[in-house]
């Protein structure tokens, strides 16, 4: 027998072994960028909410604020002496076509004003004069009061001094739905940013994933920089997605460079990545990291102006909504898809933008727990 | 020859309050299978992680490989392998490619087909992670644990919830790593799988180290063998105690339930000296089994307590 020597000073697992290769600097990170796209990619539920969901909700919302025909306003006459007069003085004027008149008795004239069904009560009153019952707050309804008293005036011989004319336009650009995609296109790129990169990661850390990977020679730089990668592939394609179906189902003229366009996405999704990263830093349970993200998403789903102007909020916070990251993203999308703006025009949307990325990820840095 | 893992009092205290660990020291050498044995909540996984470098220590020093988690973690990730208590692994990726995924991390890897045929997943290299069971997952941990070519091998609590089958399937192919060479330490709350498994361990309670030893030893520190356990009709506990230990070859006695365990050298001598102090005392016996000593025997005596209490 030889030598009672115990052990070797290196026991090494091997001898047999097939000889593999070394592995080179990037192959962990090519590696989790595979593993996360096919990952996302066999998750059906991922497909619906990033790609379907968006073009869905433009779809039906260009629908419904479709251009109504010229926008005609629909108007209640209440029953009763003079009625009929009324009615047949807006039939005969040069503004027939663009008012939809009703005869109805008066409480069911003032329902349907209620309800929004008719913009304008017209009711005659004393000694021939008419009334007209409108709601200040309804843009349509006081559009409707002018178009009315317009007609009646002129049916009834009303001269106009001053000769006018005019022409109608709608243009491509100028619609709902021209406003309301590069909206769409910023708010799902801050839902996919935050919840592709926020959710992911505490869902991985309740599964102790993240620290299985720490556990290996992993750089974590290449796991957050493939995580990050996988969301500006995917960011690439909802880009595509959207804005091919706003060309192709509602003719929408896009103005800007595709490589502008690409690139304000990549770094609005880069910039709402690290806000996601910093939502997601100490978060345990997806719970609670849900209720988090929908705290932090929700001022700009309302103010942002995804949906409505933000010109409608009053002027004393406007600088701050402005401020707002997903503010800046619509705004630089709606330009320079719209208005084919240049990528430099739009420097200081894209500083508010960088600002709020790097100070988000600064912040993670320190806090971040992969455990 | 400097220890694959040693610690010098590891302390760890949660929040300023808890002690997980209290004082805790360790020296293991390459090629051993090294096992830390003890309850629920007994400081084990935190003893793990601290050596794994996936925790701090409050105080103490860990030496692994010669090399210390301050100055040389990369290169520790390289030589180690790590399966955590409960990793849950994308469902929705294969097993290659999972396995795949864990190899990019190495410099070195090993072949993950290899890996692959050892851990007996060959045939469910193309199913998807969230398909296999439980002992196939488990395994699946442990693959990713291997691919990386490592020197030592960290189990925390291998085979819990596995079915009988599995656990012996996982022993075999732990074994397989340490008879190659490879240097293990692992935590365990069964008793049969410390005392198959490890040529050496340390039973842990309370964030300490209350025995050391190959399971041998410590069975033999007992001072029996042989454990005879029996319940009578009459009175068993007090004076009745007394008589119990003063019978030919008793090494110790324990009382729990109206089962009268006694720790025996020669079961042949102590029976029939029981039965008849049974038969003196006018009492019946109901119940009479002698089997050999286990480590929770070791453990009952060292604690009062059995190792899967709840």
């Amino acid at each position: 027998m030889p030598s009672t020597t115990i052990a070797p000073t290196t026991p090494a697992a091997e001898p047999k072994k097939v000889s593999v290769p070394p592995n080179g600097r990037w192959s962990g990170y090519r590696y989790l960028l595979t593993a996360r796209l096919r990952e996302l990619q066999r998750e059906p539920e991922v497909i619906f909410w990033v790609f379907l969901f968006p073009i869905l909700l433009a779809l039906g919302l260009g629908i419904a604020f479709r251009n109504k025909s010229a926008d005609a306003t629909s108007i209640a006459i209440v029953s009763g002496r003079g009625a009929q007069d009324t009615l047949a003085l807006i039939q005969s004027s040069p503004q027939r076509s663009l008012i939809h008149a009703e005869l109805l008795d008066q409480s069911q004239a003032l329902q349907g004003f209620r309800l929004g069904k008719y913009d304008l009560v017209v009711e005659r009153g004393e000694k021939g004069s008419i009334q007209y019952r409108y709601d200040p707050a309804r843009p349509e309804s006081v559009l409707s009061r002018a178009e009315v008293d317009a007609a009646l005036q002129s049916a009834a011989g009303r001269k106009d001094i001053i000769p006018t004319t005019a022409v109608t336009s709608s243009e491509p650009g100028s619609r709902y739905i021209d406003f309301l995609v590069p909206g769409m296109l910023g708010m799902n790129l801050m839902n996919a940013a935050m919840w592709g990169i926020g959710f992911a990661l505490v869902e991985m850390r309740q599964r102790k994933l993240l620290k299985r990977f720490v556990a290996t020679p992993m750089r974590r730089t290449d796991f957050l920089l493939a995580l990050l990668s996988s969301r500006l592939i995917l960011m690439v394609v909802e880009v595509s997605l959207l804005l091919g179906f706003g060309a192709l189902v509602f003719h929408m003229r896009i103005l800007g460079s595709l490589f502008s366009i690409v690139m304000i996405g990549a770094i609005g999704a880069i910039s709402f990545g690290g806000l996601g990263l910093l939502t997601a830093s100490r978060a345990q349970k997806i719970e609670s990291v849900s209720g988090l993200m929908n705290l932090v998403m929700m001022p700009m789903w309302i103010f942002s102006g995804v949906f409505f102007s933000y010109q409608r909020f009053p002027t004393v916070i406007q600088p701050f909504i402005r401020l707002l990251p997903l503010t800046a993203l619509n705004d630089a999308l709606r330009d320079t898809i719209l208005q084919g703006a240049s990528l430099v025009s739009q420097s200081g949307r894209i500083l508010v933008l960088v600002i709020w990325g790097g100070v988000s990820f600064l912040l993670a840095l320190r806090w971040f727990r992969w455990t | 020859m400097s220890a694959a893992i040693q610690c010098r009092d590891l302390r760890k205290t949660y929040d300023g309050k808890v002690e997980a660990v209290r004082g805790l020291n360790l020296e293991i050498q390459a090629g051993e299978c090294f096992g830390l044995l003890g309850p629920n909540g007994a400081g084990k996984t935190t003893t793990i992680e601290i050596l794994e470098g996936l925790l701090d220590p409050t105080a103490g020093q860990v030496t692994i490989l010669g090399r210390n988690w301050q100055s040389n973690q990369r290169e520790l990730r390289e030589l180690l392998g790590i399966s955590l208590q409960e990793t849950r692994l994308t469902e929705k990726l294969t097993v290659r490619e999972t396995l795949d995924l864990f190899a990019s991390f190495y410099r070195q890897p090993r072949s993950a087909d290899e890996v692959l045929e050892e851990m007996q997943l060959t045939e469910k290299a193309d199913a998807r992670v969230g398909k296999l069971s439980g002992g196939q997952r488990q395994r699946l941990a442990v693959a990713t644990a291997l691919v990386g070519n490592p020197k030592i091998l960290f189990l925390d609590e291998p085979t819990t919830g596995l079915d009988p089958q599995s656990r012996r399937q996982l022993w075999d192919l732990i074994r397989a790593f340490q008879k190659a060479g490879g240097t293990v330490l692992l935590t365990t709350h069964y008793m049969d799988e410390a005392e198959r498994l490890c040529g050496r361990l340390a039973i842990v309670d309370h964030g300490q180290i209350i025995a050391e030893g190959s399971p041998a030893d410590l069975i033999d520190r007992l001072g029996g063998h042989h454990v005879v356990e029996f319940s009578t009709g009459g009175n068993s506990d007090g004076a009745a105690l007394d008589i119990w230990r003063a019978l030919p070859g008793v090494e110790s006695v324990r009382h729990e339930d109206g089962l009268v365990s006694l720790t025996v050298h020669e079961p042949h001598h102590t029976i029939p000296a029981l039965l008849d102090a049974i038969a003196k005392q006018g009492s019946q016996l109901l119940h009479l089994t002698t089997r050999q000593a286990s480590l929770e025997d070791v453990f009952v005596r060292l604690t009062g307590r059995h190792l899967r209490e709840e």
